[in-house]
């Protein structure tokens, strides 16, 4: 038997930009095993529910994480809404769909750069985040941040979008197509990115369900299901299919990331034919008394909003799961078996967010 | 504009949002695009001149985050990056925040902006170049004292 040895990764690492620390058990260049030590960037926002009132905390929740900033606040917005029957405006469900999509693919094509950045293809990257700065030149336009937005209020949204901007929105998004399919050609049919990607970190249909992943890690294991299909926000008036993969590698999370992609400018198409004119928020009196799960689709996965209202303007409770951390157990298994030289990849295939995971 | 030297910038993420996170990324790439001046984003700290730092400081990593720093050979210098690495931000209330980067390490330029945006980012940095000129200068001046006392 060889000789095992432990190799430390992290907390701070070229490849990641955020810090997790993994000690790797290695026997020779093969991974053993993978342990994990997080809370590097454990802050505990969700106790500061007892010192921000419940609008006040829309701000903190978009903070969570500054990727899905959009979805963070939007996930909060609609617990609370739930819990105080607050029903908004059609025009708004729309615009939370529309920004939604938009997070999905600024995100989306932020990982893509990031894996050819870990693999070494930095012309790949570069590409990558250039169409990413044109998903962002529309966040400023329509909401005036590039990251975090504040867009969200209980009860609605701040700000719209006339038809012009939609518009010009579409035109862009055109151009991002185009753009997009000379990126993913290189993507999943260059054979030097092909033989880092295919093969590499199996993970089956079984152990995803057992070991609870969300999110694009658990569809390329073949796993149908997607949480917009639960219709919050205007999905249940857009159609689409989930996008899912049998091949269970990283090849097959790179293909449906790169698909979903595409079915986010879908959607965004759909929701602009089909917006209503209106209101874009309502009144909201009194104080939230009662509890609510909220469930949003992520990029990166399934996010559950847990919120305790107590009849006051201060919350009982907030929690948060972020689809990081139930894809962390997936992340460990792919790992096991793997090559040395193969681990930054692996995980980064899971798109890992530590920010929303220690919060 | 006297820039002497390319900097190398070292980016540590210590307790923020990843909203300033990306924005550091996005400064090295196309449309604010440093790398064409010779700025690199260099994961060695002992290759890094200027050190972004982004987040307040927490009990974890406040050991992480000087020990980063003290691996950076001199002159070097800190630019905290984002109202949370200035003094804690949002989060100022938080229990597991200390406070701002200043709390462990000297910072010498701060970066506020909730995100900070690439454009003061990139000001941040520049004036980091000034700064560390300054810094080897003196350094210089100190080593030529030195040597005459010997």
């Amino acid at each position: 038997m060889s000789k095992r040895s432990i190799v430390p990764f992290g907390p701070h690492h070229p490849v990641l930009p955020e810090p997790i620390h993994l000690d790797l058990v290695l026997e020779d260049e093969k991974v053993v095993e993978a342990v994990p030590s997080i809370g590097f960037i454990h802050r505990g926002l969700e106790k500061l529910v007892e010192k921000k009132d419940f609008n006040e905390y829309v701000y903190v929740a978009e903070r969570i994480c500054g990727i899905c900033s959009f979805m963070h606040g939007m996930g909060y917005c609609e617990a609370v809404e739930h819990v105080m029957g607050v029903e908004i405006p059609p025009r708004a469900k729309y615009l939370r769909t529309i920004w939604c999509e938009m997070s999905r693919l600024h995100s989306h094509l932020m990982w893509l750069g990031l894996l050819a950045d870990a693999f070494g293809f930095e012309s790949l990257f570069m590409q990558s985040w250039r169409m990413r700065e044109k998903i962002l030149d529309m966040f400023e336009a329509s909401t005036g941040g590039r990251v975090i937005f504040s867009v969200n209020k209980i009860g609605g949204e701040m700000k719209d979008m006339d038809g012009d901007m939609l518009k010009g929105f579409l035109k862009i998004l055109n151009e991002i197509e185009k753009e997009l399919r000379e990126l993913s050609k290189t993507f999943l049919d260059n054979k030097a990115v092909n033989s880092r990607l295919q093969g590499v970190g199996f993970l089956t249909k079984q152990q995803a369900h057992d070991l609870g992943t969300v999110g694009p890690f658990m569809r390329a294991s073949g796993i149908d299901r997607d949480t917009r299909n639960m219709g919050y926000a205007a999905y249940s008036d857009i159609d689409f299919e989930t996008i899912t993969s049998n091949a269970g590698d990283s090849y097959a999370r790179t293909e449906v990331r790169i698909k979903e992609l595409f079915q986010s400018i879908d959607i965004i198409r759909q929701a602009v034919e089909k917006i209503p004119s209106g209101e874009i928020a309502v009144p909201v009196k009194g104080f939230p008394d009662g509890e609510y799960f909220m469930r949003v689709e992520q990029p990166r996965g399934e996010a559950v909003y847990y919120v305790k209202g107590n009849g006051t303007k201060f919350l009982d409770r907030v929690r948060v799961r972020t689809p990081t951390f139930a894809n962390l157990p997936g992340m460990l298994e792919t790992l096991k078996g793997s090559q040395l030289a193969d681990v930054p990849i692996l995980i980064l295939t899971i798109d890992p967010c530590i920010s929303c995971t220690e919060r | 504009m006297n820039i002497s030297k390319s900097p190398w910038l070292l980016h540590y993420d210590g307790s923020s949002c990843n909203g300033c996170d990306i924005e550091v990324l996005a400064c090295t790439t196309p449309v604010y695009d440093v790398e064409r001046f010779g700025v690199i984003n260099t994961g060695n700290p002992k290759h890094a001149d200027i050190f972004l730092i982004t987040g307040g400081i927490n009990s974890q990593n406040r050991e992480v985050v000087k020990q980063l720093y003290s691996q950076m050979p001199d002159p070097k210098v800190v630019v905290a990056v984002g109202i949370c690495a200035c003094d804690g931000g949002i989060f100022k209330d938080c229990y597991n925040i200390l406070g701002g980067v200043d709390k462990v390490i000297p910072v010498d330029i701060y970066v506020p902006g909730c995100a900070a945006k690439p454009e003061s980012i990139i000001d941040g940095v520049v004036k980091a170049v000034g700064l560390l000129d300054k810094k080897r200068a003196e350094m210089k001046a100190n080593a030529s004292v030195s040597h005459k006392e010997d």
